[in-house]
């Protein structure tokens, strides 16, 4: 219903019905958009709410109790929060974390990106299937994908079976699996599909014409795509980056599973903190730093860029 | 974008690198994913080239695997909870989102698709703290609420795309014939964006089927199929076992997926 329908009707209700409480509520509904809208998204916003704020709360009034055998003592410390700075292990955790995330992260957009280009540049039929087909996998079972990686890199697994196979080598390479270039090689894969999608649209959206300007004013093909291309599909890039690079700083299953004892990362050390070591105050300050650190390095990541993509245009 | 597809021009002419680039790229996804399903047939519980004698013994051993039927039918119970709760709650947002002038949009949106970029481990723990202070036992029920979460921005994605693509004068028509706000809804907005409540349905299931973190989090006693997997990968004389079963739900999880997809997507572009 248009605006103009809902305010004639409106005024209608005001001028000529005696004013009961239920119509001025009525009035005020249908007079107003935005409380339709709310009204509308009242119970979306409540569960988002009930299981995303209620729990985020309550992890950081835990984070800062401490665990006293299967208890907790409730006066607030910052107990935890000092233990894990001053704690080494944590540190290195942590670094290790984001390095892995980061070359992760990096190798994913390598290779997606000419996908993108390709998929939104020279594929004019049936670009959906394409889309379909790159993005397939990525739904699929995320614990199948990464386990079939083990399968493939294991010590007797595909890889190694098959070169001693065909004779290239004797020994098993043991660099292959439990270290965290598996974790690399696997993370890689297992996002792969995620980073082209906003890649592709950003790239859809660039105006063709810009293109073709360029090329009249002389640009050549890598001149063009540096200049142009490149520029306007960056945010398309940046959105990538973050929508990979912080869900697998906060991955488990993976070095669980291809890590090995070198490639524990801090998400490994969350879980335990909920398991074998219990101590969930401990376990709650430890997520909350890292979703801390991963937020300042996402905010200036995206900051760096917008200026340095300012500075380009 | 049609225009484009007709008129090749230098720009958008043939590149044979890129096209084989492409080709390695699918292959490089989806290969990996088929050594799976290929070791599935193999006789000895060892995963090693060259494969000597082929079986489906593993696939016979799984139909005749009670706990796995029982994780299955779990699974596909808080799947189909999760897929109607989280694709009724995305109709809801998509509409409101999409077809009022709201104050607060861009805020409540970003609300609504945080899960998206918070690490599941850090969703899990905290859902976990929630569900033990309050004193909820871990069930399924657990699983589900956090599948939820998850599932909602997703849902909402594929419906708001669909609310945005449909002609708002069709309602408006309805309104003007003398229909009610509900009925409206019913019989005009919702068929029309059908399509997208179905991919949505298909895609929330997958997710919420597929789902582990979480699971592993909030999950009692009731294992899910994912929660059966990863307690079976302790046993190495199981291996075979899991790879009859993880060949089987690729299978099922790429149909279904490709069809919900298909439904996004055919009547665009």
């Amino acid at each position: 219903m248009s605006n103009l329908v809902a305010t004639s009707e409106n005024e209608a209700l005001v001028s000529k019905t005696p004013r009961s409480w239920r119509g001025r509520l009525r009035a005020i509904y249908q007079g107003s958009e935005a409380v339709q809208a709310y009204t509308l998204l009242s119970p979306t916003l409540m569960v988002m709410l009930f299981s995303m704020c209620v729990p985020f709360g309550m992890m950081v009034v835990l984070s800062f109790w401490t665990q006293v055998g299967y208890d907790y003592d409730t006066t607030l410390s910052m107990g935890n929060y000092a233990k894990i700075i001053d704690g080494a292990v944590y540190t290195q955790l942590l670094l290790r974390s984001l390095w892995i995330s980061a070359t992760c992260t990096f190798a994913t957009i390598f290779i997606a990106y000419p996908m993108a280009y390709y998929v939104a540049f020279h594929v004019h039929r049936r670009k959906a299937v394409w889309i379909i087909l790159m993005t397939l996998p990525f739904w699929t079972s995320y614990l199948l994908r990464i386990f079939t990686w083990k399968v493939i890199l294991g010590y007797n697994g595909a890889i190694n079976s098959g070169l001693i196979g065909l004779g290239v080598i004797d020994e098993p390479l043991e660099f292959l699996l439990y270290n965290p270039t598996a974790i690399v090689i696997t993370l890689t894969h297992a996002w792969a599909a995620f980073a082209i999608l906003p890649i592709y649209v950003s790239l859809e959206k660039i105006d063709r014409s810009l293109l073709e300007a360029a090329t009249d004013l002389g640009d050549g093909p890598v001149a063009r795509f540096l200049r142009v291309t490149l520029p306007l599909s960056l945010p398309g890039v940046i959105a990538a980056t973050i929508l990979i690079f912080i869900p697998t700083v906060g991955d488990y299953v993976t070095p669980a599973l291809v890590g090995g004892p070198n490639g524990l990362m801090l998400a490994n050390m969350i879980q335990a903190h909920f398991g074998v070591i219990n101590n969930w105050p401990g376990g709650a300050a430890l997520a909350i730093l890292a979703m801390i650190v991963v937020s300042v390095i996402s905010v200036l990541y995206i900051a760096l860029t917008r200026l340095a993509m300012r500075s380009i245009t | 974008m049609k225009n484009f597809a007709r008129n090749i021009s230098y720009i958008n002419r043939p590149n044979r690198t890129l096209s084989i680039y492409a080709i390695l790229f699918l292959a490089y996804l989806y290969i990996p994913v088929l050594f799976l399903p290929l070791f599935s047939f193999n006789e000895s519980i060892y995963i090693a080239f060259p494969i000597k004698s082929w079986t489906l013994q593993w696939y016979r051993d799984m139909w005749n695997n009670e706990p796995l039927f029982a994780a299955l039918m779990n699974s596909v119970r808080v799947g189909i909870f999760v897929s109607v709760v989280a694709t009724f709650l995305g109709i809801f947002g998509a509409k409101a989102v999409t077809r009022y002038k709201m104050p607060g949009k861009g805020p409540v949106i970003g609300l609504i698709m945080a899960p998206l970029v918070i690490p599941g481990i850090i969703l899990g723990v905290a859902l976990l703290i929630l569900v033990n202070r309050v004193g909820i036992t871990l069930s399924l029920y657990t699983i589900a609420l956090g599948h939820v979460l998850v599932c909602v921005p997703f849902s909402m994605a594929t419906l708001m795309s669909r609310f945005e693509g449909f002609d708002r004068s069709m309602e408006e028509a309805s309104a003007d014939l003398g229909e009610n706000a509900w009925w409206t809804f019913w019989r005009v907005t919702l068929p029309m964006v059908f399509p997208g409540v179905m991919a949505s349905l298909l895609l929330c299931f997958t997710i919420s089927f597929d789902e582990f973190i979480l699971a592993f989090f909030l999950g009692g006693t009731d294992p899910t199929l994912p929660l059966y997997m990863w307690g079976q990968l302790r046993f190495p004389q199981r291996l075979p076992n899991v790879l009859a079963l993880g060949a089987c739900i690729l299978v099922v999880s790429f149909v279904v997926v490709f069809f919900s997809q298909w439904l996004v997507r055919q009547d665009r572009d």
